[in-house]
């Protein structure tokens, strides 16, 4: 087992337009990526769990020729509107860090 | 000799500043049009409604002065997407103003067109639109109580005002890549690479590694993108490359544009040399139905903001329910000065719990020895509203006793005297939509001039 921050080598968070959050975990090498895939740890169903959304609400795609990760989903508030804490997103990523990968 | 464009883009957005050394590199490598990208939705509603720029003026003038001059003594073309960060009229206008003061000052020379993306409500309603990521209907009352909404146009108004002959080419609100798109389309170049270029341009140095603000120079051929940073300092990997894939894109392999979609599923990644990347097999499926997409927002209120923190472990420890007799304090205080709840909304972020996940804060537990506060309020009507309930929050903050209370002096500690910000107006995005046009250029007059 491995936790994600010690084997990634991104892991961050953005708007994808201001109702849309993209999360990118990218890992170093064809080999690690290949194994996080197989383990099926990174899944809709987690991003789902971690972001409190409901797990059609995710577009998940893995990229492999970038050895990556992205999971889209909801914003918690659009960008700028009361109660937003994040306009451009990019500090929402912590929940992924810890999660364990049966590398 | 097959054919080939070069693309010189300075940074990620007019004013984020670039280091001079990188642009005359790229100038020496003879690129045939240089450029960049002048905004972002990304720093939210304020700027499309106040029609601020998004980067100071001061921090926009030294770029494009040095643009300009690169431009006008290269005898190449100008091109800046998305002018003054929202790409509205005002925001069109002040970069225009900016090239003609430049222009004067440094005895620069150039035909100048205005590709405008600002949209009149008539329009807007006549036009066939669909909701982006789930937005309800357009109605007119949206429409109607918008503040601004521009258009985000795709390549073709540039290939329009280049074809027209304009050196310097200063657009409104544009689809990120659409300049470069533009650029090598018009050099008869097939599109998926032109996109694929533009793609990498619009952020300037950013698929480089160390990212910074800074040049990166694009050759775009038949079947191929290479790219390179100007700044020795810097190098495009492989993965750098592959990785900007991922940026601000809901999809890392379909990239939606006006006119179709830009597949990078099957895009190979080879180094050229140890700083530069060639990038093939990138796919354009072209669309059934040009679409142009619409931002706009609206008015929300007026804002007044307090910072403030505790070291309090007695008041930490019972937080939850301090804050919950603060609120009620407020609203009587408020009404009876004749704000009524329902008049205004009081946040206050808790900063050291969860002032940056809010209820996606998967911690829940955790001790903070001090927490800071932004105490916010958002009134629908006036400013004066807003600060007047934002002063009763504050003050109910620093003084509301609570049980085993200790620092009867005060609870709060504030950074700033004053300790209470008027913020403004503030704005909500209103319009995220796509509208379906015949005429890719229809809702982006241009004007030319001569400088």
């Amino acid at each position: 087992m491995a936790l994600l921050k010690n084997v990634a080598r991104v892991c961050k968070s953005k708007n994808a337009g201001p109702f849309e959050l993209t999360i990118d975990v990218v890992f170093d090498d064809a080999e690690t990526f290949r194994r996080v895939k197989v383990s099926g740890v990174l899944s809709p169903a987690l991003f789902a769990r971690l972001y409190n959304v409901p797990a059609e609400h995710v577009l998940f795609t893995p990229y492999d020729a970038a050895f990556a990760f992205k999971a889209t989903l909801p914003r918690l508030v659009p960008a700028g509107d009361f109660g937003d804490t994040d306009v451009y997103g990019c500090q929402q990523h912590a929940p992924l860090l810890d999660v364990d990968l049966p590398i | 000799m097959s054919k080939e464009i070069r693309l010189l883009s300075t940074s990620a957005i007019l004013g984020y500043g670039f280091p001079e050394a990188s642009l005359s590199a790229g100038m020496a490598r003879q690129p045939h049009v240089i450029g960049v990208d002048g905004g972002s939705v990304d720093p939210g509603p304020h700027y499309l409604g106040s029609g601020k720029p998004f980067c100071s003026p001061l921090a926009i003038r030294r770029d494009l002065r040095l643009m300009l001059n690169a431009a006008v003594r290269g005898n190449i073309p100008l091109v800046i997407g998305t002018s003054g960060g929202a790409g509205g009229e005002p925001h069109l206008q002040l970069v225009a103003t900016m090239a003609r003061e430049i222009a004067r000052e440094d005895g620069l020379h150039f035909k100048m067109a205005l590709i405008h993306a600002e949209q009149d409500r008539a329009t807007v309603k006549r036009l066939d639109t669909v909701g982006l990521a789930h937005q309800p209907p357009l109605t007119d009352a949206v429409i109607d109580r918008a503040t601004r909404i521009v258009g985000m146009m795709g390549p073709e108004p540039f290939i329009a005002a280049l074809d027209a002959g304009a050196q310097v080419v200063l657009a409104g609100r544009s689809s990120d890549p659409a300049p470069w798109a533009a650029a090598a389309t018009r050099a008869q170049l097939p599109p998926a690479p032109s996109w694929y270029a533009g793609k990498m341009l619009e952020c300037g140095a950013t698929p480089s590694i160390p990212k910074g603000h800074d040049c990166l120079f694009v050759t775009v051929r038949e079947d191929h993108v290479e790219c390179e940073p100007l700044n020795p300092a810097r190098r495009c990997t492989p993965l750098s490359i592959a990785n900007h894939s991922l940026h601000e894109n809901s999809s890392p392999i379909h990239h939606i544009e006006p006119g179709g979609m830009l597949d990078t599923s099957e895009c190979r990644f080879d180094a050229v040399t140890d700083r530069a990347v060639r990038i093939s097999g990138m796919r354009w499926v072209p669309a059934e139905q040009y679409t142009v997409k619409l931002e706009g927002v609206e008015l929300a209120g007026y804002r007044a903001i307090c910072v403030c923190g505790t070291r309090d472990p007695l008041l930490i420890g019972r937080l939850d329910d301090f804050l919950s007799t603060v609120r009620q304090e407020v609203a009587t205080k408020a009404a009876a000065f004749g704000a009524n709840p329902d008049s205004y909304q009081l946040g206050i972020r808790v900063y050291g719990r969860d002032g940056v996940m809010a209820a996606r804060e998967p911690m829940r537990d955790a001790e903070p020895h001090e927490l800071g506060f932004v105490i916010e309020v958002v009134a629908q009507q006036s400013q004066e509203i807003a600060s007047a309930v934002l002063g009763m929050a504050r003050t109910n903050m620093l003084h509301t006793d609570f049980p085993g209370r200790l620092c009867r002096e005060g609870n709060m500690a504030f950074p700033f005297s004053p300790s209470d910000i008027e913020v403004g107006p503030v704005y909500r995005f209103s319009v995220y939509h796509v509208a379906k046009v015949q005429d890719p250029c229809a809702l982006f007059p241009i004007e030319y001039e001569t400088v």
